[in-house]
Protein backbone atom coordinates (compact mmCIF):
# COMPACT_ATOMS: atom_id res chain seq x y z
CA UNK A 1 0.00 0.00 0.00
CA UNK A 2 1.70 3.39 -1.15
CA UNK A 3 2.16 6.17 1.17
CA UNK A 4 0.88 9.82 0.07
CA UNK A 5 4.08 11.71 1.20
CA UNK A 6 6.50 10.75 -1.62
CA UNK A 7 5.38 12.25 -5.09
CA UNK A 8 7.51 8.67 -6.42
CA UNK A 9 5.01 6.68 -4.82
CA UNK A 10 2.64 8.70 -6.15
CA UNK A 11 3.78 8.00 -9.50
CA UNK A 12 3.12 4.30 -8.92
CA UNK A 13 0.14 5.21 -7.84
CA UNK A 14 -0.79 6.50 -11.22
CA UNK A 15 0.91 3.88 -12.66
CA UNK A 16 -0.94 1.24 -10.55
CA UNK A 17 -4.93 2.49 -11.43
CA UNK A 18 -4.99 3.77 -8.31
CA UNK A 19 -5.09 8.00 -8.92
CA UNK A 20 -7.80 8.15 -6.32
CA UNK A 21 -5.91 6.96 -3.67
CA UNK A 22 -3.92 10.65 -3.80
CA UNK A 23 -4.41 13.46 -2.05
CA UNK A 24 -5.69 16.67 -3.67
CA UNK A 25 -2.17 18.08 -2.63
CA UNK A 26 -0.44 15.77 -3.96
CA UNK A 27 -2.01 15.20 -7.08
CA UNK A 28 -1.40 19.51 -8.12
CA UNK A 29 2.11 18.55 -6.90
CA UNK A 30 2.63 16.15 -9.30
CA UNK A 31 0.53 18.15 -12.28
CA UNK A 32 2.94 21.00 -11.50
CA UNK A 33 6.20 18.77 -11.77
CA UNK A 34 5.01 17.51 -15.43
CA UNK A 35 4.25 21.30 -16.16
CA UNK A 36 7.55 22.05 -15.40
CA UNK A 37 9.22 19.36 -17.56
CA UNK A 38 6.90 20.64 -20.68
CA UNK A 39 8.32 23.81 -20.06
CA UNK A 40 12.10 22.45 -20.14
CA UNK A 41 11.19 20.62 -23.11
CA UNK A 42 9.92 23.53 -24.91
CA UNK A 43 12.66 25.93 -23.97
CA UNK A 44 15.11 22.79 -25.37
CA UNK A 45 13.27 22.85 -28.80
CA UNK A 46 14.44 26.90 -29.33
CA UNK A 47 17.63 25.72 -29.21
CA UNK A 48 18.44 21.99 -29.97
CA UNK A 49 18.68 21.12 -33.97
CA UNK A 50 17.39 17.73 -33.20
CA UNK A 51 14.02 17.90 -31.69
CA UNK A 52 10.28 17.33 -32.54
CA UNK A 53 10.26 20.40 -35.17
CA UNK A 54 13.05 18.06 -37.00
CA UNK A 55 16.68 18.54 -37.87
CA UNK A 56 16.77 22.70 -39.58
CA UNK A 57 18.03 23.64 -43.06
CA UNK A 58 18.55 26.61 -42.23
CA UNK A 59 17.61 29.64 -44.05
CA UNK A 60 18.70 31.49 -47.36
CA UNK A 61 21.28 29.83 -49.72
CA UNK A 62 22.46 27.57 -46.96
CA UNK A 63 18.99 26.91 -46.23
CA UNK A 64 18.64 25.79 -50.49
CA UNK A 65 22.22 24.09 -50.48
CA UNK A 66 21.61 21.66 -47.39
CA UNK A 67 17.91 20.98 -48.87
CA UNK A 68 20.07 20.10 -51.81
CA UNK A 69 22.64 18.05 -49.58
CA UNK A 70 19.50 16.36 -47.84
CA UNK A 71 18.41 14.94 -51.30
CA UNK A 72 21.67 14.10 -52.86
CA UNK A 73 21.93 11.65 -49.28
CA UNK A 74 19.66 10.18 -50.30
CA UNK A 75 20.33 9.74 -54.02
CA UNK A 76 24.23 8.47 -52.56
CA UNK A 77 23.24 6.18 -50.43
CA UNK A 78 20.10 4.62 -52.36
CA UNK A 79 22.76 3.76 -55.31
CA UNK A 80 25.35 2.44 -52.58
CA UNK A 81 23.32 -0.30 -51.55
CA UNK A 82 22.31 -0.97 -55.10
CA UNK A 83 25.67 -2.14 -55.32
CA UNK A 84 25.78 -4.10 -51.50
CA UNK A 85 23.67 -6.73 -53.90
CA UNK A 86 23.51 -6.22 -56.92
CA UNK A 87 19.96 -7.33 -58.20
CA UNK A 88 20.26 -10.77 -60.39
CA UNK A 89 20.36 -10.23 -64.06
CA UNK A 90 22.14 -6.93 -63.81
CA UNK A 91 24.05 -6.62 -67.27
CA UNK A 92 27.21 -5.50 -67.67
CA UNK A 93 26.84 -1.75 -69.35
CA UNK A 94 24.38 -1.47 -66.70
CA UNK A 95 26.23 -2.10 -63.88
CA UNK A 96 28.87 0.05 -65.24
CA UNK A 97 26.20 2.91 -65.56
CA UNK A 98 24.63 2.69 -62.36
CA UNK A 99 28.20 2.45 -60.09
CA UNK A 100 28.21 5.82 -62.70
CA UNK A 101 25.75 7.29 -61.18
CA UNK A 102 26.60 6.24 -57.97
CA UNK A 103 29.88 8.09 -57.58
CA UNK A 104 28.32 11.25 -59.56
CA UNK A 105 25.77 11.54 -56.32
CA UNK A 106 28.20 10.53 -53.84
CA UNK A 107 30.24 13.18 -55.67
CA UNK A 108 27.20 15.87 -55.43
CA UNK A 109 26.84 14.44 -51.64
CA UNK A 110 30.72 14.86 -50.40
CA UNK A 111 30.64 18.62 -52.78
CA UNK A 112 28.15 19.97 -50.86
CA UNK A 113 28.85 18.63 -46.85
CA UNK A 114 32.43 20.36 -48.05
CA UNK A 115 30.89 23.45 -49.45
CA UNK A 116 28.75 23.47 -45.96
CA UNK A 117 31.31 22.63 -43.45
CA UNK A 118 30.02 24.06 -40.51
CA UNK A 119 27.00 24.73 -41.75
CA UNK A 120 25.94 21.20 -43.06
CA UNK A 121 23.08 19.85 -41.44
CA UNK A 122 23.92 16.09 -40.14
CA UNK A 123 24.05 12.39 -42.03
CA UNK A 124 20.37 11.77 -42.34
CA UNK A 125 18.53 8.35 -41.49
CA UNK A 126 17.20 6.44 -44.56
CA UNK A 127 14.48 3.81 -44.68
CA UNK A 128 14.85 2.18 -48.08
CA UNK A 129 12.56 -0.94 -46.94
CA UNK A 130 9.82 -0.25 -49.33
CA UNK A 131 12.53 -1.21 -52.21
CA UNK A 132 13.06 -4.69 -53.43
CA UNK A 133 16.83 -4.39 -53.68
CA UNK A 134 16.93 -8.01 -55.25
CA UNK A 135 14.65 -7.00 -57.88
CA UNK A 136 15.72 -5.04 -60.91
CA UNK A 137 11.97 -3.55 -61.89
CA UNK A 138 11.75 -2.20 -57.92
CA UNK A 139 15.49 -0.58 -58.18
CA UNK A 140 14.88 1.01 -61.55
CA UNK A 141 11.71 2.67 -60.33
CA UNK A 142 12.82 3.96 -57.52
CA UNK A 143 15.96 5.17 -59.48
CA UNK A 144 13.21 6.79 -61.90
CA UNK A 145 11.26 8.74 -58.68
CA UNK A 146 14.59 9.89 -57.30
CA UNK A 147 16.06 11.05 -60.24
CA UNK A 148 12.64 12.96 -61.90
CA UNK A 149 12.58 14.24 -58.18
CA UNK A 150 16.00 15.88 -57.97
CA UNK A 151 15.47 17.09 -61.41
CA UNK A 152 12.12 19.18 -60.43
CA UNK A 153 13.82 19.62 -56.93
CA UNK A 154 16.85 21.74 -58.63
CA UNK A 155 14.51 23.37 -60.96
CA UNK A 156 12.24 24.72 -58.39
CA UNK A 157 15.62 26.04 -55.81
CA UNK A 158 16.88 27.63 -58.56
CA UNK A 159 14.63 31.05 -58.44
CA UNK A 160 15.41 30.59 -54.14
CA UNK A 161 18.75 30.89 -54.72
CA UNK A 162 20.34 34.74 -53.99
CA UNK A 163 23.66 33.78 -55.28
CA UNK A 164 24.31 33.61 -58.79
CA UNK A 165 27.32 31.41 -57.93
CA UNK A 166 24.93 28.81 -56.53
CA UNK A 167 22.65 29.12 -59.00
CA UNK A 168 25.25 27.96 -61.59
CA UNK A 169 26.45 25.11 -59.19
CA UNK A 170 22.97 23.88 -59.19
CA UNK A 171 22.57 24.07 -63.01
CA UNK A 172 26.28 22.04 -63.21
CA UNK A 173 24.45 19.43 -61.13
CA UNK A 174 20.63 19.15 -62.19
CA UNK A 175 22.03 18.50 -66.17
CA UNK A 176 23.47 15.71 -65.06
CA UNK A 177 20.25 14.36 -62.83
CA UNK A 178 18.23 14.90 -65.52
CA UNK A 179 20.80 12.56 -68.01
CA UNK A 180 20.30 10.16 -65.25
CA UNK A 181 16.71 10.61 -65.20
CA UNK A 182 16.76 9.79 -69.22
CA UNK A 183 19.04 6.95 -68.64
CA UNK A 184 17.01 4.97 -66.03
CA UNK A 185 13.60 5.84 -67.60
CA UNK A 186 15.24 4.39 -70.83
CA UNK A 187 15.87 1.34 -68.79
CA UNK A 188 12.69 0.57 -67.94
CA UNK A 189 11.22 1.62 -71.15
CA UNK A 190 13.31 2.82 -74.23
CA UNK A 191 12.12 6.09 -75.67
CA UNK A 192 10.68 7.33 -72.07
CA UNK A 193 13.34 9.86 -71.47
CA UNK A 194 11.08 12.76 -71.40
CA UNK A 195 7.66 11.82 -72.24
CA UNK A 196 4.48 13.30 -71.25
CA UNK A 197 4.36 12.12 -67.40
CA UNK A 198 7.42 14.37 -66.70
CA UNK A 199 7.26 17.40 -69.50
CA UNK A 200 4.51 19.38 -70.08
CA UNK A 201 3.08 20.39 -73.04
CA UNK A 202 5.72 23.56 -73.70
CA UNK A 203 8.26 21.07 -73.54
CA UNK A 204 9.23 22.18 -70.12
CA UNK A 205 10.60 19.66 -67.49
CA UNK A 206 8.59 20.49 -64.39
CA UNK A 207 9.13 22.32 -61.18
CA UNK A 208 8.87 21.71 -57.22
CA UNK A 209 8.86 23.52 -54.35
CA UNK A 210 11.18 22.06 -51.25
CA UNK A 211 7.74 21.16 -49.35
CA UNK A 212 6.66 19.52 -52.47
CA UNK A 213 9.45 17.50 -52.61
CA UNK A 214 10.32 16.66 -49.20
CA UNK A 215 7.01 15.47 -48.59
CA UNK A 216 7.45 12.76 -52.03
CA UNK A 217 10.57 11.83 -50.05
CA UNK A 218 9.56 11.80 -46.54
CA UNK A 219 8.91 8.06 -47.00
CA UNK A 220 12.56 7.22 -47.80
CA UNK A 221 13.73 9.58 -44.44
CA UNK A 222 13.15 8.30 -40.95
CA UNK A 223 15.22 11.73 -40.16
CA UNK A 224 12.67 14.80 -39.83
CA UNK A 225 13.26 17.41 -41.68
CA UNK A 226 12.18 21.02 -40.93
CA UNK A 227 11.80 23.63 -43.92
CA UNK A 228 10.22 25.89 -42.26
CA UNK A 229 13.14 28.26 -42.66
CA UNK A 230 13.77 28.08 -46.75
CA UNK A 231 13.12 30.86 -48.49
CA UNK A 232 10.03 31.24 -50.33
CA UNK A 233 10.83 33.39 -53.29
CA UNK B 1 20.04 49.65 -54.23
CA UNK B 2 20.98 53.36 -54.47
CA UNK B 3 18.85 54.67 -57.62
CA UNK B 4 20.23 58.09 -57.38
CA UNK B 5 23.96 56.54 -57.43
CA UNK B 6 22.58 54.12 -60.94
CA UNK B 7 21.77 57.59 -62.58
CA UNK B 8 24.90 59.43 -61.64
CA UNK B 9 26.99 57.06 -63.19
CA UNK B 10 24.55 56.66 -66.10
CA UNK B 11 24.91 60.68 -66.47
CA UNK B 12 28.82 60.70 -66.39
CA UNK B 13 28.07 58.40 -69.94
CA UNK B 14 25.46 59.95 -70.80
CA UNK B 15 24.06 63.53 -70.04
CA UNK B 16 20.81 63.51 -71.64
CA UNK B 17 20.03 60.65 -69.11
CA UNK B 18 17.19 62.47 -67.27
CA UNK B 19 15.68 64.15 -70.21
CA UNK B 20 15.37 60.66 -71.07
CA UNK B 21 13.55 59.72 -68.27
CA UNK B 22 11.48 62.53 -69.18
CA UNK B 23 13.27 64.99 -67.57
CA UNK B 24 14.70 65.00 -63.54
CA UNK B 25 11.98 66.13 -61.88
CA UNK B 26 9.13 63.62 -63.54
CA UNK B 27 11.86 60.95 -63.28
CA UNK B 28 12.47 61.38 -59.78
CA UNK B 29 8.60 61.36 -59.20
CA UNK B 30 8.32 58.24 -60.65
CA UNK B 31 11.22 56.65 -59.22
CA UNK B 32 9.59 57.96 -55.50
CA UNK B 33 5.77 56.64 -56.71
CA UNK B 34 7.82 53.24 -57.59
CA UNK B 35 9.43 52.96 -54.37
CA UNK B 36 5.98 53.49 -53.18
CA UNK B 37 4.05 50.86 -54.90
CA UNK B 38 6.54 48.50 -56.21
CA UNK B 39 7.86 45.27 -53.94
CA UNK B 40 11.78 45.69 -53.30
CA UNK B 41 12.04 42.42 -54.93
CA UNK B 42 10.03 43.72 -58.37
CA UNK B 43 12.21 46.87 -57.93
CA UNK B 44 14.86 45.75 -60.65
CA UNK B 45 12.27 45.22 -63.17
CA UNK B 46 10.24 48.28 -62.57
CA UNK B 47 13.98 50.05 -63.18
CA UNK B 48 14.69 47.70 -65.98
CA UNK B 49 11.26 48.60 -67.81
CA UNK B 50 12.24 52.29 -66.78
CA UNK B 51 15.15 52.52 -68.45
CA UNK B 52 14.15 50.34 -71.29
CA UNK B 53 11.46 53.26 -72.35
CA UNK B 54 14.17 56.03 -72.02
CA UNK B 55 16.74 54.01 -74.07
CA UNK B 56 14.49 51.50 -76.22
CA UNK B 57 15.07 47.67 -76.27
CA UNK B 58 18.30 46.42 -75.04
CA UNK B 59 19.06 48.41 -72.42
CA UNK B 60 18.59 47.73 -68.58
CA UNK B 61 17.58 44.42 -66.51
CA UNK B 62 14.26 43.97 -68.98
CA UNK B 63 16.54 44.23 -71.78
CA UNK B 64 19.18 41.75 -70.45
CA UNK B 65 16.26 39.51 -69.76
CA UNK B 66 14.55 39.75 -73.56
CA UNK B 67 18.30 39.42 -75.14
CA UNK B 68 19.06 36.28 -72.97
CA UNK B 69 15.30 34.75 -74.06
CA UNK B 70 16.10 35.91 -77.70
CA UNK B 71 19.40 34.06 -77.47
CA UNK B 72 18.15 31.13 -76.30
CA UNK B 73 15.23 31.20 -78.78
CA UNK B 74 17.76 31.42 -81.78
CA UNK B 75 19.13 28.36 -80.39
CA UNK B 76 16.04 26.20 -80.38
CA UNK B 77 15.36 27.74 -83.82
CA UNK B 78 18.51 26.14 -84.68
CA UNK B 79 17.71 22.94 -83.11
CA UNK B 80 14.10 22.83 -84.58
CA UNK B 81 15.02 23.41 -87.86
CA UNK B 82 17.67 20.58 -87.66
CA UNK B 83 15.16 17.91 -86.36
CA UNK B 84 12.51 18.87 -88.89
CA UNK B 85 14.59 18.46 -91.66
CA UNK B 86 16.18 15.30 -90.17
CA UNK B 87 12.64 13.84 -89.59
CA UNK B 88 11.17 14.69 -92.86
CA UNK B 89 14.71 13.15 -94.91
CA UNK B 90 13.25 9.81 -96.30
CA UNK B 91 15.32 7.07 -95.31
CA UNK B 92 18.08 8.92 -92.98
CA UNK B 93 16.47 7.60 -89.73
CA UNK B 94 16.50 3.90 -89.55
CA UNK B 95 13.23 2.38 -89.03
CA UNK B 96 12.88 1.60 -85.23
CA UNK B 97 12.59 3.36 -81.82
CA UNK B 98 14.89 6.44 -83.02
CA UNK B 99 12.44 7.28 -85.43
CA UNK B 100 9.67 7.57 -82.05
CA UNK B 101 12.95 9.74 -79.93
CA UNK B 102 13.73 11.71 -82.44
CA UNK B 103 9.98 13.11 -83.16
CA UNK B 104 9.99 13.70 -79.55
CA UNK B 105 12.73 16.10 -79.68
CA UNK B 106 11.48 17.73 -82.35
CA UNK B 107 7.84 18.34 -80.84
CA UNK B 108 9.94 19.80 -77.69
CA UNK B 109 12.13 21.82 -79.70
CA UNK B 110 9.21 23.65 -81.91
CA UNK B 111 7.26 23.90 -78.54
CA UNK B 112 10.02 25.69 -77.02
CA UNK B 113 10.27 27.94 -79.77
CA UNK B 114 6.46 28.55 -79.33
CA UNK B 115 7.22 29.51 -75.64
CA UNK B 116 9.77 31.47 -75.56
CA UNK B 117 8.11 33.23 -78.55
CA UNK B 118 5.28 33.84 -75.88
CA UNK B 119 7.50 34.81 -73.32
CA UNK B 120 9.15 37.53 -75.40
CA UNK B 121 5.96 38.88 -76.69
CA UNK B 122 4.60 38.82 -72.86
CA UNK B 123 7.70 40.84 -71.66
CA UNK B 124 7.19 43.58 -74.44
CA UNK B 125 10.18 42.93 -77.01
CA UNK B 126 9.96 41.56 -80.29
CA UNK B 127 11.11 38.20 -80.36
CA UNK B 128 14.09 36.77 -83.56
CA UNK B 129 12.36 34.84 -86.68
CA UNK B 130 14.54 32.53 -88.19
CA UNK B 131 12.95 29.69 -91.29
CA UNK B 132 14.76 26.45 -92.87
CA UNK B 133 16.20 28.95 -95.34
CA UNK B 134 18.51 30.76 -92.31
CA UNK B 135 20.62 26.90 -91.58
CA UNK B 136 23.27 25.39 -93.15
CA UNK B 137 23.20 22.28 -91.51
CA UNK B 138 26.27 20.92 -92.92
CA UNK B 139 28.16 23.48 -91.38
CA UNK B 140 30.07 25.69 -94.51
CA UNK B 141 30.64 21.94 -95.60
CA UNK B 142 31.83 20.02 -91.97
CA UNK B 143 28.91 17.87 -91.86
CA UNK B 144 28.66 17.37 -95.70
CA UNK B 145 26.62 14.12 -95.01
CA UNK B 146 24.72 15.08 -92.19
CA UNK B 147 20.74 14.39 -93.58
CA UNK B 148 22.04 11.33 -95.86
CA UNK B 149 24.77 9.60 -93.05
CA UNK B 150 22.91 8.73 -89.67
CA UNK B 151 25.89 8.68 -88.12
CA UNK B 152 26.60 12.22 -88.84
CA UNK B 153 23.23 13.02 -87.86
CA UNK B 154 23.34 11.67 -84.40
CA UNK B 155 27.13 13.29 -84.08
CA UNK B 156 25.35 17.00 -84.65
CA UNK B 157 22.47 16.23 -82.62
CA UNK B 158 24.45 15.13 -79.50
CA UNK B 159 26.51 17.90 -80.27
CA UNK B 160 23.52 20.57 -80.53
CA UNK B 161 22.10 18.60 -77.11
CA UNK B 162 25.26 19.14 -74.95
CA UNK B 163 25.64 22.91 -76.16
CA UNK B 164 22.25 23.45 -75.65
CA UNK B 165 22.64 22.56 -72.19
CA UNK B 166 25.92 24.61 -71.46
CA UNK B 167 24.56 27.69 -73.28
CA UNK B 168 21.36 27.80 -70.69
CA UNK B 169 23.53 26.90 -67.83
CA UNK B 170 25.52 29.88 -68.89
CA UNK B 171 22.88 32.50 -69.06
CA UNK B 172 21.09 31.39 -65.93
CA UNK B 173 22.58 34.66 -64.30
CA UNK B 174 20.65 36.76 -66.49
CA UNK B 175 17.42 35.91 -66.00
CA UNK B 176 17.72 35.86 -62.17
CA UNK B 177 15.57 39.05 -61.28
CA UNK B 178 12.63 37.21 -63.67
CA UNK B 179 11.86 34.25 -60.92
CA UNK B 180 9.21 33.25 -63.64
CA UNK B 181 11.32 33.43 -66.47
CA UNK B 182 14.14 31.66 -64.77
CA UNK B 183 12.65 28.83 -63.72
CA UNK B 184 10.93 28.05 -67.33
CA UNK B 185 14.47 28.52 -68.18
CA UNK B 186 15.64 25.69 -66.09
CA UNK B 187 12.70 23.81 -67.23
CA UNK B 188 13.97 24.07 -70.98
CA UNK B 189 17.62 23.39 -69.22
CA UNK B 190 16.69 19.92 -67.93
CA UNK B 191 14.60 18.92 -71.32
CA UNK B 192 17.98 19.27 -73.46
CA UNK B 193 20.06 17.40 -70.72
CA UNK B 194 17.76 14.69 -71.46
CA UNK B 195 17.61 14.69 -74.61
CA UNK B 196 21.39 14.92 -74.96
CA UNK B 197 21.56 11.44 -72.33
CA UNK B 198 19.26 9.73 -75.42
CA UNK B 199 20.99 10.75 -78.16
CA UNK B 200 23.87 9.78 -76.47
CA UNK B 201 22.59 6.59 -75.65
CA UNK B 202 21.33 6.12 -79.36
CA UNK B 203 24.97 7.02 -80.56
CA UNK B 204 25.97 3.82 -77.78
CA UNK B 205 23.80 1.77 -79.91
CA UNK B 206 25.62 2.37 -82.88
CA UNK B 207 29.10 1.39 -81.88
CA UNK B 208 29.81 5.04 -80.53
CA UNK B 209 32.13 5.26 -77.38
CA UNK B 210 29.82 7.42 -75.40
CA UNK B 211 28.30 7.79 -72.20
CA UNK B 212 25.04 9.30 -71.46
CA UNK B 213 27.19 12.04 -69.42
CA UNK B 214 29.79 13.90 -70.64
CA UNK B 215 33.26 12.39 -69.35
CA UNK B 216 36.43 14.48 -69.33
CA UNK B 217 36.08 16.62 -72.90
CA UNK B 218 35.78 14.13 -74.87
CA UNK B 219 33.16 14.32 -76.90
CA UNK B 220 33.19 10.90 -78.93
CA UNK B 221 33.44 12.61 -82.15
CA UNK B 222 36.41 14.05 -83.16
CA UNK B 223 37.91 17.75 -83.51
CA UNK B 224 35.44 19.12 -85.34
CA UNK B 225 33.11 19.76 -82.50
CA UNK B 226 35.37 20.04 -79.88
CA UNK B 227 34.56 23.52 -78.93
CA UNK B 228 31.51 22.26 -77.55
CA UNK B 229 33.18 20.36 -74.80
CA UNK B 230 36.35 21.96 -73.65
CA UNK B 231 36.08 23.17 -70.30
CA UNK B 232 33.99 19.70 -68.70
CA UNK B 233 37.08 18.51 -67.82
CA UNK B 234 37.43 20.23 -65.03
CA UNK B 235 37.42 18.14 -61.67
CA UNK B 236 37.24 20.98 -59.02
CA UNK B 237 34.07 22.86 -57.91
CA UNK B 238 33.98 26.15 -56.43
CA UNK B 239 37.26 25.63 -54.86
CA UNK B 240 36.63 22.08 -53.70
CA UNK B 241 38.04 18.86 -55.01
CA UNK B 242 36.20 16.64 -56.59
CA UNK B 243 38.52 13.50 -57.12
CA UNK B 244 38.77 11.15 -53.98
CA UNK B 245 36.47 14.22 -52.09
CA UNK B 246 35.98 12.96 -48.41
CA UNK B 247 37.63 9.83 -48.32
CA UNK B 248 35.54 8.61 -51.20
CA UNK B 249 36.78 7.07 -54.46
CA UNK B 250 35.49 9.32 -56.94
CA UNK B 251 37.86 9.13 -60.16
CA UNK B 252 38.88 11.99 -61.85
CA UNK B 253 36.44 10.65 -64.91
CA UNK B 254 33.47 10.67 -62.35
CA UNK B 255 34.15 13.65 -60.86
CA UNK B 256 34.09 15.61 -64.04
CA UNK B 257 30.83 13.83 -65.42
CA UNK B 258 29.11 14.69 -62.24
CA UNK B 259 29.48 18.43 -63.44
CA UNK B 260 28.43 19.76 -66.43
CA UNK B 261 29.92 23.08 -67.37
CA UNK B 262 28.61 26.63 -68.71
CA UNK B 263 29.72 27.75 -71.97
CA UNK B 264 29.37 31.99 -72.38
CA UNK B 265 27.35 33.39 -74.96
CA UNK B 266 30.59 34.21 -77.11
CA UNK B 267 31.70 30.85 -76.84
CA UNK B 268 28.03 29.29 -77.97
CA UNK B 269 27.50 31.77 -81.11
CA UNK B 270 31.14 31.32 -82.16
CA UNK B 271 30.05 27.41 -81.75
CA UNK B 272 26.97 27.48 -83.92
CA UNK B 273 27.80 30.55 -86.48
CA UNK B 274 28.70 27.29 -89.08
CA UNK B 275 25.37 26.53 -88.95
CA UNK B 276 23.83 30.47 -90.15
CA UNK B 277 23.85 31.06 -93.75
CA UNK B 278 25.92 34.25 -93.66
Amino acid sequence: MPTKNSSEKDLLAVSGGRIQSLSRRNFLGYIGGASALLVTAAACSKDDNNNDNGVDLGKDDIGILNYAYALEQIEAAFYTKIFEAPYSGISASESALLGDIRDHEIAHREFFKAALAGSAIPALELDFSSINFTSRDSVLAAAKTFEDLGVTAYNGAGKLITNPDYLVLAGKIVSVEARHAAYIRDLISNGSFADNTAIDMNGLDMARTPNEVLTLAAPFVKTKLNASNLPNS
Amino acid sequence: MNIQNIINEIEKVDPEVYDRLNGRRNAMKNFASFSGKVALAALPIALGSMFKKAYGKGSGVTGLIDDTLNFALTLEYLEANFYIKGVGTAGLIPAGPGVGALTTIRDHENAHVTFLRTAITALGATPVTFTAANFDFTAMGTFADVFSNYDTFLAVAQTFEDTGVRAYKGQAGNLMANNDILTAALNIHSVEARHASHVRQMRKARGANVKPWITGKDSGIGAVVQASYDGEEVTTQAGVNIVNIGGTTVSAAAASEAFDEILTKDQVAAIVAPFFKP
